[in-house]
């Protein structure tokens, strides 16, 4: 009976079969062409930003929202006049709170995902249950506390304010762990210590280096964190002055309900905020070592 | 157990001294604020001596501001919002996220580095932004899709308004989150051993067998992680439909509980209420995480 042969020989007949086919770039067609889709839907509003950030605001409610405008120019010298150069106010306060809290929370959380990977010391498993609690916790939810305790001690409304909360990040510490468990060898730390070398020594000289790529990843993942986080500076802050960009435009775009010409502000401050932050991914990307996140699960 | 996993000999100084500036933080910013949040919320205002020249004094009112907070409508309503937008959000986000890391990871896929770049790029546009650029978007006046519709005699659609606001809020939270969660599926896709699926290839098995018999059970662990980071972010969601709202009337002030707690809070200025939802909407995420992670049952944290 013919239906008893093994599927076997059918298999590798298939196989046969699809290399003699000529080329055989056919099954990649509708991959690349999904993709594509994908990429498309990813830009689109990123395209229609930069276009409409071209558009006077008689044009932005009047021609076709794809077509470009002739307002470009004055859109911008708009955008810097605005509040007396308000918006590179709000663009250096971005910069200050995501440059400065990402440098500082990469080295706080390399640190102590060091010491929780490569030492053996009482209350080691305390201390890192309550960094996997850290990053269950939505931190949002924190933001009330946190403000109210502020203002008891006077920060609220500050840079600081802002600033603290953002040195902190469980999940940074997280990773950092899983970098140096991985990356530092505890041989090289023992040779090194032999070598007669103390615990910071160690650190800086041996393990740190060893640590950098772990390092970079931390402190984009935060940096970009800090830079489109919202609520908190909404919260804690009050003068304008300094607001980071998300904070300004939010303020910009709800002022702009009826005032067709903020609108406008609000689509070249946008347009104008997202392009640095995008040439830095296109420029980091290579650098980021996102299997470390997806990697700490196996540990 | 490998040598590189083990520890260095039992000591206490060092470690002690590179953990204090992360254990400061740790208390200050998140251990001290969980606490208040916890006593304020078993805290509140109380008329003491009664009559019309009775005190209005802060004392402890035990259980009444979380019984407040759940036989509250508004919170309640706010919740089921929730729902509906994480039922939409999360399982889209992962869907994309997963398929087209799927798709990058195939042989001879053309174009996929552009791909790959621009559907990334969403991640580095704060939420805020993102926001007004899809509210511009969808708003009737510069929406494309209705300047489309007009032109061929049909009427506009207002995403803004009835049930259709759900999705239109959601897919931005889509296109927020679906790059990021992609690169760690596609990182922990190009981590698998190729000889993994090369021999079942050359078994003759199809490309959609390899990806869903071997590729996704080996990224399970990832795919959980991105899956929780997703809820954590959806129950925590806030900045889109506030930047909404000069948008369009169907979105409240109370929408959904982060706004409610803001509106409680600053302007309403009662903070009891404001902590005890606060603690509440903490709890739920502790819980549906742990849910989540024991339901898959994979040591998804690697414990240590």
């Amino acid at each position: 009976m013919s239906t008893t042969t093994t599927p076997r020989p059918v298999g590798t007949r298939r196989l046969a079969a699809e290399r003699s086919r000529p080329a055989g770039r056919r099954g990649a067609v509708l991959p690349s062409i999904v993709l594509f889709l994908g990429a498309l839907y990813c830009l689109v509003p990123v395209v229609w930003v930069l276009v409409a950030s071209t558009k006077s605001s008689s044009e932005l409610f009047s021609t076709f929202t794809f077509l470009p405008g002739t307002g470009l120019l004055e859109n911008l010298g708009d955008l810097f006049a605005y509040s007396d150069g308000q918006y590179l106010q709000w663009a250096l306060n971005s910069v200050i709170f995501a440059g400065v809290g990402a440098v500082a929370c990469t080295l706080v959380s390399t640190m102590a995902g060091y010491a929780l990977a490569k030492y053996d010391f009482p209350g080691r498993q305390l201390a890192f249950y309550a960094i996997l609690g850290g990053v269950l916790l939505p931190g949002i939810t924190l933001a009330i506390p946190q403000y109210l305790l502020m203002s008891k001690i006077g920060l609220a409304g500050t840079y600081w304010s802002v600033l603290l909360p953002s040195l902190i990040s469980p999940f940074g510490i997280f990773l950092a762990r899983v970098y140096a468990m991985s990356a530092v060898p505890t041989e090289t730390i023992e040779a090194a210590r032999i070598d007669g070398a103390n615990d910071a020594r160690v650190f800086v000289s041996v393990a740190l280096p060893m640590m950098v790529p772990g390092m970079v990843t931390v402190f984009l993942l935060q940096f970009v964190g800090i830079w489109n986080n919202f609520l908190l500076p909404f919260i804690m802050l009050s003068d304008e002055r300094m607001y980071p960009l998300t904070v300004g435009l939010y303020t910009l775009l709800s002022k702009g309900s009826g005032t067709p010409s903020l609108y406008s502000l609000a689509i070249i401050g946008a347009a104008v905020a997202i392009i640095p932050l995008v040439a830095m991914m296109l420029v980091l990307q290579r650098y980021w070592r996102l299997d470390l996140i997806s990697g700490g699960l196996k540990g | 157990m490998t040598a590189t996993y083990r520890r260095v000999r039992r000591r206490w100084g060092a470690p002690l001294l590179f953990l204090l500036p992360a254990a400061l933080l740790f208390v200050a910013f998140l251990a001290i604020p969980i606490g208040y949040a916890l006593y304020l919320s078993f805290r509140g205002m109380r008329v003491s001596g009664g009559g019309p020249f009775g005190l209005r004094q802060e004392t402890w009112v035990g259980l009444d501001n979380y019984v407040a907070v759940f036989t509250d409508p508004e919170l309640l309503a706010g919740l089921g919002r929730l729902a509906v937008y994480g039922v939409i959000a999360v399982p889209l986000t992962l869907g994309f996220a997963l398929a087209f890391a799927l798709l990058l990871d195939l042989p001879r896929v053309r174009g996929a580095r552009f791909s790959r770049t621009a559907i990334f790029i969403p991640y580095a546009v704060p939420g805020v932004v993102a926001t007004l650029l899809w509210g511009f978007l969808y708003l009737p006046s510069t929406s494309p899709g209705n300047w489309i519709l007009e032109r061929i005699g049909l009427g506009g659609i207002d995403v803004l308004h009835g049930p259709i606001l759900f999705p239109s809020v959601a897919n931005i939270a889509i296109w927020g989150g679906v790059g990021f969660n992609m690169i760690i599926l596609y990182t922990s896709l190009r981590g698998i051993p190729t000889d993994v699926y090369e021999a079942a290839r050359l078994d003759g098995a199809s490309e959609w067998d390899i990806a869903y018999r071997i590729k996704i059970p080996l990224v399970g662990p990832a795919l959980i992680l991105t899956g929780l980071f997703a809820l954590i972010g959806t129950l925590q969601v806030y900045g889109e439909p506030a930047t909404l709202r000069p948008m369009t009337s169907a979105i409240s002030q109370t929408w959904v509980p982060l706004m409610m707690i803001y509106r409680d809070a600053f302007t309403r200025d009662n903070l009891s209420v404001a902590a005890a939802s606060s603690v509440a909407l903490a709890l739920g995420t502790l819980v549906v995480s742990i849910i989540l992670l024991r339901v898959t049952q994979k040591r998804s944290f690697g414990g240590s």
